[in-house]
């Protein structure tokens, strides 16, 4: 299988007024393309510090990581940033979408960066909300529209250039359990009909049921990690 | 930079309008002063310069009286000391091409129903070459008429247009303290003189009809000035010291004595008032500029509170894959959007001041289209100088530290 995610002995540290604390300890996980991972673990674990170093966002203190086999360590700030934009589609908590742009601009951002030309980046934007179920919404600011709907939104705005991996820090952290469900369903579909390799954390149990793997963090270092427990297909 | 940018920017410039007014009101305020202040500096310059060039080139001008220390002593009174022969023997010097007695005094023109006061000015045909004055219409009079005295007189254009209108005054006889006066010419217009009289409000006539038959005086031969045009630039300073020499000599002089007259040279005048109005009119940009600079500040201000406001959009941006220069760029395109935008609007305030100052005040006016240029140049200049130093924090920051802003 092709690995997507390889890290080695990585340490994360953050300076404090108190010294330095030592927040990720020598963590090494593999993640093969495909994968769907749900990351756990008590708050203050260190789950956000991880996916931010999976993100390429912050910088390692020692170990490595590979993505897509390119060691991160040795790529500048603006090689990191053409990484993200080609590879990785985020999906934060607190959706994140620029305020004073409509959905369609929003969506398309990332292709702007790409370097796409304007009217075809506007035919994929339509595209992939429509894909989300939102097609109706385009023209539509983000605080016109409920929290689920903007989650759909930064969803395909990390789906629109096509990434590897989506990296999604508690997506359902601000939804109700029924809009929380239709998100998870969004993210399977990607998973098994699309094969994007999903990571993401959460603190629900049942959120994290709808992963194929299941990887617990407790004080920095990995706990548990394997094949989740009850998978959803199991339930229905 | 693309359209989206521009777009993008215009977009976050209409996000807070009132704040974005505000600041572009600082480089209008800027812009506009520039302009109105180059362009009265610009219009006095002109017209300081209109008025040396009217007044003749390397003009000296001997008065009668001494420069005593109050300054020069004039009048009616004791100073009759130059006379028409010294300036026939001034003119004769190496150094000057032409010297024209002068006296002068003020009369009653009256052409049929029509009546004039005005200076009339006794001198000789060579006043006309000394102050570079062009007969329009008609002829200067002649040395002929000098010597006899006659009866002719050369019309400054006011007069010319004040008496006879439409009519073509050459020919005509005009009449000035109820004698007779053949109009043998209308001299070309000339404008304002430097200390703002119209030169164009006069009338020449022969030195000796002005002495004998017009204004009479006890003392013949004697005049108020002379005035003398060196043959160039060069000579000016010695043309200025030989005269003198000549003069003392002709008035016996002795060794102790102060000069019985004052020689001026009024190109070195001319040349000092230009000088002060180019020194004013600078000093004017100069201050208007700084309402430029402040303007300016009042960008880097604003942007450096937008670079604030917007950590968390910049993190957004830079997470989905914005390289610096993505954001250098976005930054810097609003700020220089502002001080553009600023920028036009000033021009058009200045200009728009300009005419009305024109209107309503006495002061010349010259809007000029390097002042325009300038202003954009330096408009342009303040928003890239003002607007990178917030734009370079935006795209120095760290990606994770912008995300988690709060
Ligand atoms: N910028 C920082 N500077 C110093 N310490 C930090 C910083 N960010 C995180 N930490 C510390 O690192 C630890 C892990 O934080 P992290 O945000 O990764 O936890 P988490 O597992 O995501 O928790 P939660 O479930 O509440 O989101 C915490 O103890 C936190 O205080
Ligand atoms: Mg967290």
């Amino acid at each position: 299988m092709e690995e997507v995610i390889k890290i080695r002995h990585l340490n994360k540290n953050y300076h404090t007024d108190a010294g330095e604390v030592n927040v990720l300890k020598s963590v090494d996980i593999t993640i093969e393309k495909g994968e769907f991972v749900a990351i756990m673990g008590p708050s203050g674990s260190g789950k956000s510090t991880f996916m931010n170093i999976l993100g390429c966002l912050d910088k390692v203190t020692s170990g490595n990581y590979f993505l897509g086999g390119k060691d991160t360590n040795a790529l500048s700030r603006d090689e990191l940033a053409e990484l993200r934009n080609h590879m990785i589609g985020f999906v934060f908590q607190g959706f994140n979408l620029i305020p004073r742009q409509n959905l369609i601009d929003n969506v398309a951002l990332p292709l702007v960066y790409a370097g796409m030309k304007a009217h075809e980046r506007k035919i994929r934007a339509k595209e992939i909300l429509k894909s989300v179920g939102l097609e109706a919404f385009g023209t539509y600011l983000p605080n016109q529209i409920s929290g689920g709907q903007q989650q759909r939104v930064a969803i395909a705005r990390a789906l629109v250039n096509r990434p590897k991996l989506i990296l999604a820090d508690e997506p359902t952290g601000n939804l109700d359990t029924k809009t929380s469900e239709e998100i998870m369903q969004l993210f399977c579909d990607l998973n098994e009909k699309e094969g994007i390799t999903i990571v993401l954390v959460t603190h629900e149990p049942d959120i994290a049921r709808y992963a194929k793997r299941l990887v617990n963090f407790v004080d920095g270092k990995i706990q548990h990690d394997g094949p989740t427990a009850l998978h959803v297909k199991e339930n229905a | 930079m693309s359209l989206a940018m521009l777009f993008e920017a215009w977009r976050a410039m209409g996000a807070n309008r009132l704040r974005t007014f505000l600041t572009m009101l600082g480089m209008v305020i800027g812009v506009g002063a520039v302009i109105v202040m180059s362009a009265v500096g610009a219009g006095t310059q002109a017209k300081v310069k209109d008025s040396i060039a009217s007044m003749g080139s390397n003009l000296l001008i001997v008065l009668a009286g001494s420069m005593s220390s109050g300054g020069v002593r004039l009048g009616s009174g004791g100073v009759q000391t130059l006379t028409v022969s010294d300036a026939t023997a001034i003119e004769e010097m190496d150094t000057i091409s032409a010297a024209a007695p002068t006296t002068s005094g003020s009369a009653q023109l009256i052409y049929q129903s029509t009546n004039w006061y005005t200076q009339v000015t006794g001198t000789t045909p060579s006043y006309f070459e000394v102050r570079d004055w062009e007969i329009e219409n008609g002829y200067p009079f002649m040395d002929s008429d000098v010597r006899g005295a006659t009866r002719v007189v050369v019309l400054g254009k006011t007069i010319a247009q004040n008496l006879f209108g439409d009519e073509d005054p050459v020919g005509k006889t005009i009449r000035i303290k109820n004698s007779p006066y053949l109009v043998v010419g209308v001299l070309a217009k000339k404008g304002q003189s430097l200390d703002g009289r119209d030169q164009d409000d006069t009338a020449i006539v022969p030195i000796t009809t002005a002495q004998t038959k017009l204004f009479g005086t006890q003392f013949k031969g004697v005049v108020r000035f002379i005035m003398v045009e060196a043959l160039g630039d060069s000579v000016m300073d010695q043309a200025e010291k030989e005269m003198g020499e000549l003069l003392r000599q002709r008035h016996k002089l002795r060794e102790s004595a102060e000069d019985d007259f004052t020689i001026r040279n009024l190109t070195a005048l001319a040349n000092t008032a230009q000088e002060t109005t180019k020194a004013m009119s600078l000093m004017l940009a100069a201050i208007a500029s700084i309402s430029l600079l402040v303007g300016g500040i009042g960008i880097m201000n604003i942007m450096l509170v937008s670079v604030t406001e917007r950590t968390r959009e910049i993190g957004i941006r830079i997470a989905i894959g914005a390289k610096q220069r993505h954001i250098l760029v976005q930054f810097l395109l609003e700020a220089l959007m502002i001080s553009i935008i600023g920028c036009l609007i000033g021009v058009c305030v200045g200009v728009g001041g300009a005419l009305l100052i024109q209107k309503f005040f006495p002061i010349s006016i010259a809007v000029t289209q390097s002042s325009i240029l300038i202003s954009f140049a330096v408009a342009t200049g303040v928003g890239v100088f003002f607007g990178f130093y917030p734009a370079r924090k935006a795209a120095n920051l760290e990606p994770i530290d912008a995300l988690r802003y709060q």
